[in-house]
């Protein structure tokens, strides 16, 4: 009993240790439609943060990359 | 004892392997390369007396498994009658041309990327180089991101031959995007921008009162800024085939503007060629503290603005877009193909920025306000 104790808990630790994904990869259909990117047609949000950084005083995290657009 | 120790050590072994062996299937199918796919846009903005279009492509390819590098050549031909130009000076035509190059390198489950941007137009250009890092964690379920970038302006005066002045900007950012649930992704953004250098605008004045009337003279920044913007979004796939989208950003800087924006978004495909987009955005910000619509008297305070940029003010924006996937023929190295269109309506509500074209007393004319209609038309390809 003591030995299964023992292996349990060690077990249990390692697996903490390796962190469990919680949704697993075969359950991430939805998440890799299309439709879920928070940026699906980069040439388009590259744009509208242009857009918008030419009218507003706010910019940065947008997310994606880039070095803003320089623009006054 | 000498049984139960041997007993742990494997299991220990056992569980150290299993470890490394999913650590190891599931770094294959972690972090990915984006799509090679090639983009073309033509983009237009129309209101307040403002015209602003031109194309933008965005080519990407990968090369090998580990590398996709990219190409963006982006116009802007802008022809401006705006409120500023038409109180102040003459209507202009203007170009910019703005040209990217990037590399992302993928390695297990890192990303590295690095991307140079050159930005020209007759009176400002402006150089950046950004390199950024993220990395796939907790069995893929979050990607942490780092970023910095640095910028070099310099800033012309077409009517002054002799006016040369430059900006610097440094940009640090940190993301993290976690899956929450199967149906259900967060991303949130931090960036910290430093600018320093000239950062006005060389053409713009400011208003004071004088007598029954105004005067104006030069406005003034200080040389520095920093600001800091946080951002959470939220991606929701719905029951059946459609996605909603959230977004929150605060905004401040040291220029004493607090901004925020939220935004909404519904994504609805219809059967298998059609993709419908439904957003609304709102946002606003309070003046920065060197900002005055009037000021009582020349030379009223060290720093000034008249920028509307920096006025209190809010927008609200309408989009909506389509988009249809071709049909799948032979296209040889082609494997898919699509056409979109969207359109956005922007209101923009100014609270403390006049409207000089009206014949009211000084210091009494209305509130400004305008339109604006934004389109954006492009063909996308997969290969």
């Amino acid at each position: 009993m003591g030995k299964i104790i023992v292996v349990t808990f060690v077990s249990l630790l390692l697996q903490a240790c390796g962190v469990e994904p919680w949704v697993k990869p075969y359950e991430r259909a939805h998440l890799s439609d299309r439709i879920m990117q928070f940026d699906r047609d980069p040439v388009v949000s590259a744009y509208e943060h242009h857009v918008y950084q030419a009218r507003e005083a706010a910019r940065g995290a947008e997310g994606g990359g880039g070095g803003g657009c320089g623009c006054n | 004892m000498q049984k139960v120790v041997a007993g742990v050590v494997v299991a220990v072994t056992d569980r150290l392997l299993t470890v490394l062996l999913l650590g190891t299937s599931s770094a294959a199918m972690a972090a990915v390369l984006p799509d090679d796919r090639g983009d073309l846009m033509y983009h237009g903005y129309e209101g307040g007396g403002v015209e602003v279009s031109g194309p933008s492509i965005l080519v990407r390819k990968s090369i090998g498994d580990s590398f996709s590098v990219s190409g963006n050549y982006y116009v802007d031909s802008i022809s401006s009658a705006s409120i500023d130009v038409i109180t102040t000076a003459s209507p202009y035509t203007e170009e910019r041309e703005e040209m990217s190059l990037g590399v992302d390198y993928l390695r297990n489950k890192t990303m590295m990327s690095l991307a140079f941007t050159n930005s020209e137009e007759s009176d400002y250009l402006a150089r950046s180089a950004a390199f950024s890092i993220s990395h796939d964690l907790f069995g893929d379920l979050t990607t942490v991101s780092l970023g910095y970038a640095v910028g070099d302006d310099e800033v012309g005066n077409n009517t002054d031959p002799t006016f040369s002045e430059t900006a610097q900007r440094q940009n640090f950012r940190l993301g993290v995007s976690q899956i929450l649930t199967k149906n259900a992704v967060l991303g949130i953004n931090w960036e910290t921008i430093a600018d320093e250098g000239f950062l006005n605008n060389p053409y713009r004045t400011v208003r004071y009162q004088s007598g029954d009337t105004y005067l104006t003279e030069p406005e003034v920044y200080p040389n520095t800024r920093t600001s800091n913007a946080l951002a959470m979004r939220l991606r929701y796939y719905l029951p059946y085939r459609a996605a909603v989208g959230g977004e929150y950003r605060f905004f401040q800087d040291t220029w004493g503007i607090v901004a925020h924006n939220i935004e909404l978004d519904y994504t609805h495909p219809l059967g298998k060629d059609w993709i419908f987009d439904l957003k609304y955005r709102f946002y606003t910000q309070g003046a920065a503290d060197f900002y005055s619509d009037l000021f009582a008297y020349e030379g009223e305070t060290n720093y000034r603005a008249r920028d509307k940029e920096l006025s209190t003010f809010n927008s609200h924006s309408l989009g909506i877009g389509v988009s249809y996937e071709l049909p799948k023929v032979d296209w040889g190295l082609i494997e898919q193909g699509s056409l979109s269109f969207s359109y956005d309506y922007i209101q923009f509500n100014y609270d403390d920025f006049r409207d000089l074209t009206s014949s009211a007393p000084v210091g009494e004319e209305p509130p400004y306000s305008f339109s604006a209609n934004v389109i954006k038309a492009y063909l996308s390809i997969w290969y």
